[in-house]
């Protein structure tokens, strides 16, 4: 079993801190058991579980750092680790951005584990997969899924007496429903942290009513069109531009927030004053560990504010650099919104396109966050409030900074994952306008 | 390429701080790299699997003891970001029972710990049997007795110090710098994988693979406007030794516009000096005008295209749909290729291989046991076949699988990854000066770019690295913020003419990710420089 509890997570970290001939010595203990289940065809293709216990050695020797890992716990493997890692930072070459370890720390614990999720067994996942499958099988449809479900605990210690622990759990479906000819295809996502709230045989309906109804798309001309996006949509585009909001990057005048003739674009008004995105890893909806990857507390912050960037992401080294107080890197996003549902911003469009999903976003342009990627798993045509009729998927080439100038209306912010994001994110679906599809795609 | 993946390989998840990379495997010294394996252990270890499996009624049985190497240089302007060495070992097995599949995989070497492996492998093919409507049928491939492979290296960058390696990074990002890049970062990749396979059909498998790569990035600033352009290095990652690096004139190739390409050597301090120049350019050039154009593609980029509008179509298990929730199915449905399905023009013939020297995909022998080989994917423009492993190749009315299973891992299961997909030289001699002296309007591209593709692989667009525009046969200059949108077949249609074999370039990826969870692989296209006429080119300038 690989989850440890805090005091023998705490034992093993004294230990390799008492080890340590090095100026300065930091570990991190963490472990795992995730589990899976994958299935297409309507037939279960994959299953398995890892499990998985690190611990991680950093020592010092002045500005000379040197890692370690081990698998093992035992004494003699605590003094191997130690030493090795001691062994690497005497030849590491000096790192002039080093920083010292952090001083001891008070963490305020954030709801991150789940006894439902960490209760997960090899029967529950076959029936997820067999709860996806049965309905499809009855109505000629074919089911492609994964769910990936684990617990994990992770403690922190260092030279200072800096010391913490927390467990957490996670869940993750996804399921792509298509129809037997392959004109029609729909798709569900669930990321939560308690299995409790989750039913594959309701969800499930959802890609399946998309499959069905995805089928005889009608191409539109490829333009400039009002949207809904729902949730998962949009959280592809913002968290891809959240990870560009690095305050080194900016100060450097290569990036997006980089300020003509210098600095940054901190304090400006970059967005629609609408625009309100957040993070709190404490927030019961999206909790995340209380602590970034350095152990730096993270903080409830705002990034932006009423369409302001009111904070970037300062690393330690270029804080001290700048005179900025450094803080720990959000691991969640929280978009605010309103109070409406995706069909209920259908309801109030007169002409639009909803687009279930989007797919394969690359950066085109840094300069502008200029993202191109495609629709996928249901696009529709809305008039007069009502879905007329499917369209076929389109290729958007769209920089979100500009999207979140266009918007006509936010709803209520659903959790979601992203497919290339490790951000827990809270994204409300949005009405914008004017957003650019540059090709129609023949994909289904 | 999958980015988590790049960024865990590199460590540059944690902005910079060392952690823990248990994607990659422990952290070892850097001399641990070249520390022996023992042959008769690993003998043992999968007669261990082998005897289990066959005691427990398995049909099949597989077992990999891999050890997985890995090395990375990170390093940005006059310092090194992180130097990782990661070193990953155990056994992987895979037992066929009752019709239906079974994996499991531990990192305890030990001959009990490898049966009990094996046992709970069996457990889940049994249980999965149940459930099961089509039972596995697995192509024959003979019994090889004990073999060895090992990718033809001179030189292991395993064994060179990495004191000379950070030298090497920090005088290139020096000599960029001076040459008017105001940020450069080069990154050293070394792959070194020790695998051995066994089966119950009789074979016994030691492989020992070699891979390199070095990605740089030349970024200008111009902070009055706040502009800023970037331009990538033009080499490729390999499946090669240390002498890759070695810059010898012999692996480079002149081409128009005074552009050197690397063909077999890659002389990484030249491309870094061009790089800044070439980023500073970028800065200044002007924005091309969108339309349509007969784009000249440089195998810098060219390989791409192939990479996701051919390669990825056509394997075989995207095309049955088993990669649907993830990296999606494939236009290229069966019974297009019965139809005779037209892929492009008369003179475009993609082929694949697990063969070729140097490319990233050469091995003796794949994942399962199977000797690699080559064989035709489209023939005079026509769809002919697509790539399968031993489970597939009855699907196709194949007698034998075409060598493409592959696992990233030991802990891992092994499924169909690509092979090198390769678009072959023109027949007839062409030279990629006289092709461009043929071009009124056209764009000379070169370099890996921005890159989207749809999960059918239809729609795709591609950027670049360096867009020189074409007028009347001769390169005017560099025009910057094009890209280009494609539908596969329309494209390769569109081919009217390709360089022989003097300009056949490897070029390729070495983190191509696919399946869930997901895994990375490395994959090489060659092809020399070819011509396609009335492609759509937009322009991706905004105003923000």
């Amino acid at each position: 079993m690989s989850i440890f509890t805090e005091e023998q997570s705490k034992a093993i970290l004294d230990k390799v801190i008492k080890l340590s001939k090095a100026d300065q010595t930091s570990a991190t203990l963490s472990g795992s058991v995730d589990g899976n289940i994958r299935f297409a065809l309507n037939n279960i293709s994959t299953s398995g579980i890892v499990d998985n216990t690190e611990l991680a050695v950093e020592v010092a020797f002045g500005n000379r750092v040197g890692t370690a890992t081990i698998n093992e716990f035992d004494d003699a493997s605590l003094e191997r680790v130690v030493r090795r890692a001691e062994d690497l930072a005497r030849l590491a070459p000096e790192n002039p951005e080093f920083m010292p370890a952090i001083e001891k720390q008070t963490y305020k614990p954030s709801p991150t584990f789940s006894e439902s999720t960490a209760a997960i067994t090899p029967e529950y996942r076959a029936k997820v997969a067999a709860d996806s499958i049965g309905p499809c099988k009855g109505e000629k449809l074919i089911a492609a899924g994964f769910l990936e479900d684990g617990q994990n605990f992770v403690a922190i210690a260092n030279s200072k007496g800096n010391f913490a622990y927390q467990r957490g759990a996670n869940f993750n479906y996804t399921c792509t429903v298509r129809t037997e000819d392959g004109r029609g295809s729909g798709w569900v996502g669930r990321n939560l942290k308690d299995a409790a709230d989750f039913k594959a045989d309701a969800d499930i309906r959802t890609a399946m009513r998309k499959a069905t109804e995805s089928a005889e798309a009608k191409a539109l001309e490829p333009g400039k069109y009002t949207v809904i996006l729902e949730p998962a949509a949009a959280a592809g585009l913002i968290s891809f531009m959240m990870n560009f909001f690095d305050a080194r990057q900016a100060d450097e005048g290569r990036s997006f927030l980089s300020k003509k003739g210098g600095g940054n674009k901190l304090g400006e008004q970059v967005y629609d004053s609408r625009v309100n995105i957040s993070a709190d890893p404490w927030d019961t909806r999206a909790a995340v560990l209380p602590w970034d990857q350095d152990g730096l507390p993270r903080e409830k912050m705002n990034i932006v504010e009423n369409g302001k960037v009111v904070a970037l992401n300062y690393s330690r080294y270029w804080a001290k650099k700048q005179g900025k107080r450094a803080v720990g890197e959000p691991g969640n996003l929280l978009m605010a919104g309103g109070d409406k549902s995706t069909a209920d911003l259908v309801r109030g469009t007169q002409k639009g396109v909803l687009v279930t999903r989007t797919w394969y976003i690359r950066m085109v342009d840094p300069q502008t966050v200029l993202l191109t990627g495609l629709t996928r798993d249901g696009t529709f045509y809305i008039e007069n409030g009502q879905i007329k009729y499917p369209v076929k998927n389109f290729r958007f080439n769209e920089s979100p900074v500009i999207m979140l100038n266009n918007i006509e209306e936010l709803g209520r912010p659903v959790r979601v994952a992203g497919d290339e994001s490790s951000f827990v994110m809270m994204i409300p679906p949005m009405k914008l306008r004017d957003f650019t599809f540059t090709s129609l795609s023949d994909a289904v | 390429m999958q980015r988590r993946d790049f960024l865990s390989f590199t460590g540059l998840t944690t902005a910079g701080a060392l952690l823990p990379h248990t994607v990659w495997g422990r952290s070892v010294a850097a001399e641990a790299l070249l520390e022996p394996v023992d042959q008769a252990r690993r003998r043992q270890l999968a007669d261990a699997a082998l005897n289990t499996a066959r005691a427990g009624g398995a049909q099949y049985c597989d077992v990999r003891v891999g050890r997985y190497l890995r090395q990375s240089v990170i390093t940005r302007e006059e310092r090194v970001e992180n130097v990782v060495n990661a070193e990953s070992s155990g056994v992987g097995v895979r037992v066929l029972a009752d019709g239906a599949w079974g994996f499991a995989a531990t990192h305890v070497q030990t001959p009990d710990a490898v049966a009990q492996a094996t046992r709970t492998a069996l457990s889940i093919a049994k249980a999965n049997a149940r459930n099961q409507t089509r039972k596995v049928e697995l192509a024959p491939t003979p019994a090889l007795g004990e073999v060895r492979w090992a990718t033809p290296i001179r030189k292991n960058g395993m064994e060179v110090p990495i004191k000379d390696k950070v030298d090497l990074l920090l005088s290139v990002n020096a000599a960029a710098m001076k040459a008017g890049a105001d940020f450069f970062n080069s990154t050293l990749f070394l792959i070194n994988e020790q695998k051995y396979f066994a089966s119950t059909d009789g074979s016994y498998v030691d492989q020992d693979i070699h891979r390199i790569w070095l990605p740089v990035t030349a970024t200008a600033v111009d902070k009055a406007s706040g502009k800023f352009r970037t331009r990538n290095g033009l080499s490729a990652p390999m499946g090669m030794g240390y002498e890759f690096l070695d810059g010898a004139a012999a692996g480079k190739r002149a081409l128009p516009g005074g552009i050197t390409a690397y063909a077999t050597s890659y002389d990484v301090m030249e491309d870094a000096v061009n790089a800044a120049r070439d980023a500073r350019a970028k800065l200044k050039a002007p924005s091309v005008k969108p339309g349509k154009y007969d784009l000249v593609i440089d195998p810098t980029n060219l390989f791409l295209t192939i990479h996701e509008n051919v390669g990825h179509p056509l394997e075989l298990d995207r095309v049955l749909g088993y990669e649907a929730n993830y990296a999606g199915t494939s236009f290229a449905t069966l019974e297009k290729r019965d139809a005779g399905y037209r892929w492009g023009s008369d003179i475009v013939n993609f082929v694949a291989d697990k063969t070729r020297p140097g490319s990233l995909g050469a091995v003796g022998f794949d994942d399962e046991g199977v000797k690699t080989k080559q064989w035709d994917l489209v023939r005079d423009g026509i769809l002919v076949d697509y790539q399968a492993t031993r489970d597939e190749a009855h699907i196709l009315g194949h007698t034998e699988s075409h060598g493409c299973s592959y696992a990233d891992s030991w802990s891992s299961v092994q499924f169909q990854r690509m092979a090198n997909v390769s678009l072959m030289p023109g027949k007839t001699p062409l030279s990629v000066a006289d092709m461009v002296k043929d071009v009124e309007n056209g764009l000379y591209v070169h370099g890996r770019g921005s890159y989207s593709i749809d999960q059918q692989r239809y729609n795709a667009q591609f950027g670049g690295q360096l867009f020189y525009e074409i007028k009347n046969g001769r390169i005017t200059g560099l025009v910057e913020d094009a890209a280009y949108q494609i539908r596969t077949p329309e494209f390769w249609n569109a081919c009217v003419a390709i360089c022989d074999e003097r300009d056949f370039r490897l070029n390729g990826s070495f983190f191509d990710g696919k399946g869930q969870p997901s895994q990375v692989s490395a994959v090489s296209h060659g092809a020399a420089t070819a011509r396609f006429n009335g492609i759509n080119v937009i322009n991706t300038a905004r105003s923000i």
